[in-house]
């Protein structure tokens, strides 16, 4: 008796244990429930609460958001995935990644109502498999202070990199392990053309650049317009970085050089095979909605596809859009990128 | 008959630790396995346990097969050299271990543990933990702790080999007396004459895996079959002598042995076989040490090259050099079985 | 009496071999389904596509190779010649803070692979070969610091008196007498190490920055950036038979481990050093000054601000970065991780514990078809530690819609994962511990009728208790620190803190810096309170405390 009460006990004192300590007593998210559909994206997805949460009262959606990596990975699971969708609907394939997923058929035709509101004008596909949600221009940055207190001018262009005034300020992420990276890769070659970009790396190699494998060690260390005040003026990054680096005196420390963008557009589409197409629909016309629209350059750094969204005060000075940026037909960029990314490490790692 | 083993063989891989052993246990009777180290002894007995698998042969228990019951179904008690008390366990626990296992009522516990502490002499000794007992007390328990369930048959693996050699011979009495006292059946292993002597009934000897004689104590000691088993009960010299009558006559002098037949025969001898005497065979003293009950000596007999081992009384003054003479003493001297040609 | 050998055996070994195939069932039913199958599948998927065998023939795969094993070698060198004045201060040593030593060699160990990273790029900016092998040392000195001492401290110093009785000189009597004796454990926690370094990812990526390339990390690149799963699968081959040799080497090193020399308690070998001992010594604590120099610095960073000195990044565990950078507050993530290493830890302890009691069975078996099984078995358990996580991360993509209840996005995965990664450890220090058990004792337990079962619970357990409780705490430290496996496969609502760390770091602004090396302090002091714990209860019998890893 008094054992099978000590037994008891015991069984009790782990069975507390396990539910107070572990994931066992953790509900989550459930992505069955009727109403729920489930978003597939990449790590940099950040949305305001409040804005999913209106949706959710409106449509009777609730939107479950599952992360996988950044866009690279996010397609490739997408592919891997395809014959049973880990998801609903998809947003955060870039312009660089969409050829993959639209040979691969990860997506299904849909053309969302709200696309004629301007994301049209990124289209990638003519099938309207995906929409453009928003743009992620990659453009160099510098630090202003810098070459103020140096006296010397900032760069401007391409061409300026590789001048020996720049010699050794310079620091970009390699394109076979970051985005950012592989971003300044594709406008080069469209600066450059297929033949011309080796050369001008082996200038950009010759006059000191440095190059690291991530955007974090390039941003955040080798920068000087950062934080983390590294040695380094100059840095691929993008479009709107420096909108996250206004002095006290409300005034941007560093700059994009727009003449040096090169555009991303990032997409969302509905996921061939799953199982709530009509809900995913209306999460893709979410995303385009003025309601989601306006929150992405405050939470994720990136502008608008939509036409007449206002963006956060200090961009207009601080980040503006580039007006030009460099792009690459999504074929050529298929056809091109993993020998463009292996002449690429040949020349700079070898 | 209670235990019977026939045929039974154990190999380690090529090797055989033990060879078509047979061996009788009767109800109530003590059995000592005697053998020096590396005989194949501990492994029998692990055979009859069920801790070693047999490469064939049966062990039987009152005409069961044993082949199919594992180790804890045997209800054997097993005693180690080393006691293998259970050291995160007190001395109660100890003992009451093998009633737990047995599904005897907790109620029960404390009494039969506190009457086994007392049967091995240690009394109050429950709550004690075990790493603070001595050897002795230690392999009390461990006895305390095998016979606790009743076990059909007790098995003692060198019980007292770890002790000091007075404590040894104290619970070798203690443990006689309790064998005989409580009527147990039990399979002793030991290397040790003394032991075996002292505890058992009937004794095998057993050298390089084969049981080589097998019979009552005093039998076995006074008449071992062969030089080997002679040797290995404390026999050192061998002489040929010629009977007639009683008599035994050989090259050391006369002695009277009624039970060998008339002929040549060899006997062996063991030191105190050999006495210093006021008169006898004659010899040096090449060799002298110093025993608590006796002088053990070595001497050169005269006219020979050979010498013998033989004991003079505490009080004789003997040195190496000095001339002494020898009779044989016939008890010690075991008479060997004729070689039949 | 006519009874055959056949029958014999059989009537007595079914019971017990069905009794050992049902416990095995456990452990490795787990690795089949969350390691063995999807690490197939994506591998299988990749000969699919073809091209596997140009692959491989592909002089880069090569050269990626070479270059795998030169920096591992390099890097085991280092941690072994790092490690061994530290394993003489643990193991011989009667000096105030000893056993703050110990406790603190064990921190580089869990710390986030990321953290110790970026530690290393701000003393060498420039990246490079040395850092990158210094780094890979710096993570697993405390493998071969604990791993030697732990036989070390057992070793009976007379062997040592009496060569030098005889005339040797104490380095001859160190070179020619407790070397060869310590060699098995230094040769099997360089088996360990060389795993480890060979496999180590984000180290390698921060550190060798584009120029600097391991299997590890092309493996990463072709499967999750270029999809080359042909390439990978080529790669992980490659990887494979690498880690298999490996494998091999450890276990013939803990073979000869077994006939190992006479040992004694620690208690009766540890003494002040004298003479030549103290350059030992000084040694061993430049060693561990080393090894804190990356974390002192983590914790400077932690606290200064381009404003001086300030904690407003430990204020700011509290919320979730700025700018959003978290899903969830830092104290959130702190309190996921606590929870999933909790989890992983038991399932980890269930398979761990199982598979080392079915080797350890299997071990007390004669014959060499059991003799065999268990070395296979014991092979296969270490296995995890030569896979990359990302193989079988996206292993689990292509495989468990098959399971019910689609495991494949589900947050269950992140402590399977981390199970996955700390089963070789448990299984490591297990395993010796239950091993050391007298067999006797066991059989005197059996002779007064307790079956195999109840033999187990009686008087395995009771004895090793308090290791294995060790040996889980151990785990549960390691799962903590776990980053490779679970930031490929935690979910941004619920990062745990080594995660949260890696994400903070890759958000512009001051403070999401501040709070990540501030969220790295937090990660550390729980390391170091649970590994005090650990050794302090693991101690007091002082026998069998964790041993080899």
């Amino acid at each position: 008796m008094k054992r099978a009460l000590r037994t008891l006990v015991a069984a009790g004192t782990v069975a507390a244990l396990v539910a107070g300590c572990s994931l066992s007593g953790n509900p989550g998210n459930d992505p069955q429930a009727p109403s729920t559909v489930t978003l597939v994206t990449h790590d940099s997805w950040v949305a305001p609460q409040e804005v999913l949460d209106a949706f959710e009262r409106q449509s009777g959606i609730k939107i479950a958001v599952l992360k996988q990596g950044d866009a690279g990975a996010l397609t490739n699971k997408l592919v891997l995935t395809k014959a049973n969708p880990i998801g609903d609907v998809a947003y955060g394939i870039d312009s660089t990644f969409a050829s993959r997923a639209l040979t691969e058929g990860v997506f299904e035709q849909y053309t969302s109502p709200e696309a004629d509101r301007g994301p049209q004008r990124y289209s990638a596909d003519p099938e309207h498999r995906l929409s453009a949600v928003d743009l992620g221009d990659v453009c160099v940055n510098v630090d202003s202070k810098y070459f103020t207190d140096k006296g010397i001018a900032e760069p401007k262009s391409f061409a300026d990199l590789a001048d020996a005034k720049y010699k050794d300020l310079m620091v970009a992420e390699s394109p076979a392990t970051s985005s950012p990276g592989l971003a300044f890769l594709l406008g080069t070659v469209a600066q450059f053309g297929e033949q011309g970009w080796q050369a001008y790396w082996t200038q950009l190699k010759a006059n000191g650049l440095k190059t690291v494998s991530g955007w974090e060690e390039a941003y955040t260390k080798e920068f000087s317009g950062s934080s983390g005040k590294g040695p380094r003026p100059i840095v691929v990054s993008y479009a709107s970085s420096p909108a996250a680096e206004i002095g006290e005196d409300g005034k941007p420390r560093t700059k994009a050089l727009l003449d040096t963008c090169y555009r991303q557009v990032e997409y969302a589409g509905v996921l061939a095979g799953g199982k709530q197409v009509e809900k995913a629909r209306k999460v893709v016309d979410f995303l385009l909605s003025q309601q989601f629209q306006v929150t992405v350059a405050g939470n994720m750094y990136v502008y608008p596809a939509r036409q007449g969204v206002e963006l956060p005060p200090g961009w207009a000075q601080a980040a503006p859009l580039p007006q030009q940026p460099k792009t690459l037909d999504a074929a050529k960029i298929q056809a091109g990128r993993e020998q463009w990314i292996a002449q690429w490490r040949t020349l700079l790692e070898g | 008959m209670s235990l019977s083993v026939r045929d039974l063989t154990v190999h380690y891989g090529a090797f055989a630790a033990v060879r078509n052993a047979r061996l009788d246990i009767a109800d109530g009777e003590v059995l000592a396995l005697l053998g020096p180290s590396g005989s194949g002894k501990s492994t029998l007995l692990r055979a009859i346990t069920g801790l070693e698998p047999l490469t064939s042969g049966t062990v039987r228990w009152d005409g069961d097969d044993l082949a199919g019951v594992p180790v804890h179904r045997r209800e054997f008690g097993l005693v180690f050299q080393d006691g293998q008390l259970f050291p995160h366990k007190d001395v109660a626990s100890n003992i009451a271990f093998g009633l737990r296992m047995h599904g005897i009522p907790r109620a029960a516990h404390a009494e039969r543990v506190r009457a086994l502490l007392e049967l091995v002499g240690l009394k109050g000794y429950e709550r004690r933990r075990v790493t603070e007992l001595s050897g002795g007390q230690a392999q009390r328990v461990a006895l305390a702790r095998a016979l606790a369930p009743e076990p059909r048959l007790l098995l003692l693996d060198e019980p007292l080999s770890g002790l000091d050699a007075g404590l040894r011979e104290q619970l070798a009495i203690d443990l006689a007396a309790l064998l005989r006292r409580s009527k147990i059946t039990a399979l002793l292993v030991t290397h040790d004459q003394e032991e075996a002597f002292t505890l058992a009934d009937r004794v095998a000897v057993l050298d390089d895996g084969e049981i080589r004689q097998e019979g009552a104590v005093r039998r076995v000691w006074r008449q071992p079959v062969d030089e080997g088993v002679a040797r290995f009960l404390g026999v050192t010299t061998f002489v040929d002598g010629e009977a007639s009558g009683g008599t035994v006559r050989t090259a050391l002098g006369d002695v009277t042995l009624p039970d060998v037949a008339d002929g040549t025969v060899r006997l062996g001898l063991r030191p105190h076989g050999v006495r210093v005497a006021p008169d006898g065979v004659e010899g040096e003293v090449t060799a002298v040490v110093h025993r608590r009950e006796h002088v053990r000596l070595v001497v050169a007999l005269d006219g020979d090259l050979s010498t013998v081992d033989a004991v003079a009384p505490v009080t004789a003054d003997l040195r190496p050099g000095d001339t002494v003479r020898l009779v044989l003493d016939p008890d010690g001297v075991a008479p060997l079985p004729r070689v039949v040609a | 009496m006519a009874h055959s050998l056949r029958g014999l055996s059989t009537s007595r070994l079914t019971p017990r071999g069905a009794g050992l195939a049902a416990l095995a069932v456990p452990p490795l039913g787990f690795l089949v389904v969350f390691f063995a199958w999807p690490v197939a599948a994506i591998v299988a998927r990749g000969f699919g596509d073809g091209g596997v065998g140009t692959a491989i023939g592909d002089p880069l795969t090569w050269e990626l190779a070479g270059f795998t094993v030169a920096s591992a070698g390099a890097s085991t060198i280092v941690a072994l010649l790092a490690g061994l004045p530290v394993a003489f201060l643990l193991a011989r040593v009667r000096l105030p803070g000893v056993t703050l030593v110990r406790t603190l060699v064990l921190v580089p160990f869990v710390l986030p692979t990321v953290v110790v990273g970026l530690a290393f790029r701000a003393l060498w900016p420039d990246g490079g070969l040395l850092p990158l092998v210094l780094a890979n040392a710096f993570f697993n000195v405390a493998v071969v610091a604990r791993t030697v001492s732990g036989l070390w401290s057992h070793l009976d110093p007379r062997t040592v008196d009496a060569a030098r009785a005889l005339g040797a000189s104490p380095w001859r009597a160190f070179r020619t007498v407790t070397l060869p004796a310590l060699g098995p454990a230094i040769a099997s926690s360089a088996a360990v190490v060389f795993l480890f370094c060979a496999t180590s990812f984000g180290v390698v990526l921060i550190l060798g920055g584009a120029h600097y390339r391991t299997l590890e990390t092309e493996i990463y690149l072709r499967t999750v950036e270029l999809l080359d799963l042909s390439g990978a699968a080529a790669l992980s081959m490659v990887q494979f038979a690498a880690v298999v040799a490996a494998l091999v080497v450890g276990a013939l090193a803990r073979r000869r481990r077994e006939n190992a020399v006479r040992l004694r308690s620690r208690s009766e070998t540890v003494r002040r050093p004298r003479g030549g001992e103290w350059w030992a010594v000084a040694a061993g604590l430049a060693v561990i000054a080393l090894l804190m120099t990356p974390i002192v610095a983590l914790l400077v960073e932690s606290v200064s601000t381009s404003d001086g000195w300030s904690f407003a990044g430990y204020a700011a565990l509290g919320g979730q970065g700025s700018h959003g950078a978290l899903q969830v507050s830092g104290w959130d993530a702190a309190s996921m991780s606590l929870r999933t290493a909790f989890d992983a830890t038991m399932l980890a302890m269930i398979v761990g514990v199982l598979a080392s009691v079915v080797l350890v069975a299997l071990r007390r078996t004669p014959g060499r078809l059991a003799r065999g099984m268990g070395e296979t078995m014991d092979a296969a358990l270490m296995l995890p530690l030569g896979v990359s996580a990302v193989t079988v991360g996206f292993g689990y993509l292509i495989t468990l819609d098959a399971l019910p209840g689609d495991l494949r996005t589900s947050p269950l995965l992140v402590p399977l994962a981390q199970a996955l990664v700390i089963i070789p450890l448990i299984v490591r220090m297990v395993l010796p511990v239950l091993r050391s058990v007298d067999v006797r004792l066991r059989q005197a337990a059996s002779t007064l009728g307790a079956g195999p079962g109840r033999v187990w619970r009686e008087i395995d357990l009771p004895l090793t208790a308090r290791s294995l409780v060790a040996a889980a705490g151990f785990g549960y430290v390691v799962a903590l620190g776990e980053f490779g496996a679970t930031s490929f496969l935690a979910r941004p609502d619920a990062p745990t803190l080594p995660v949260a760390v890696a994400t903070l770091i890759s958000r512009p602004g001051e403070l999401n810096n501040q709070m990540a090396y501030a969220a790295c302090a937090l990660l550390m002091i729980v390391t170091v309170a649970a590994v005090v714990l650990i050794d302090r209860f693991g101690a007091v019998r002082g026998q069998n405390s964790v041993g080899e890893f």
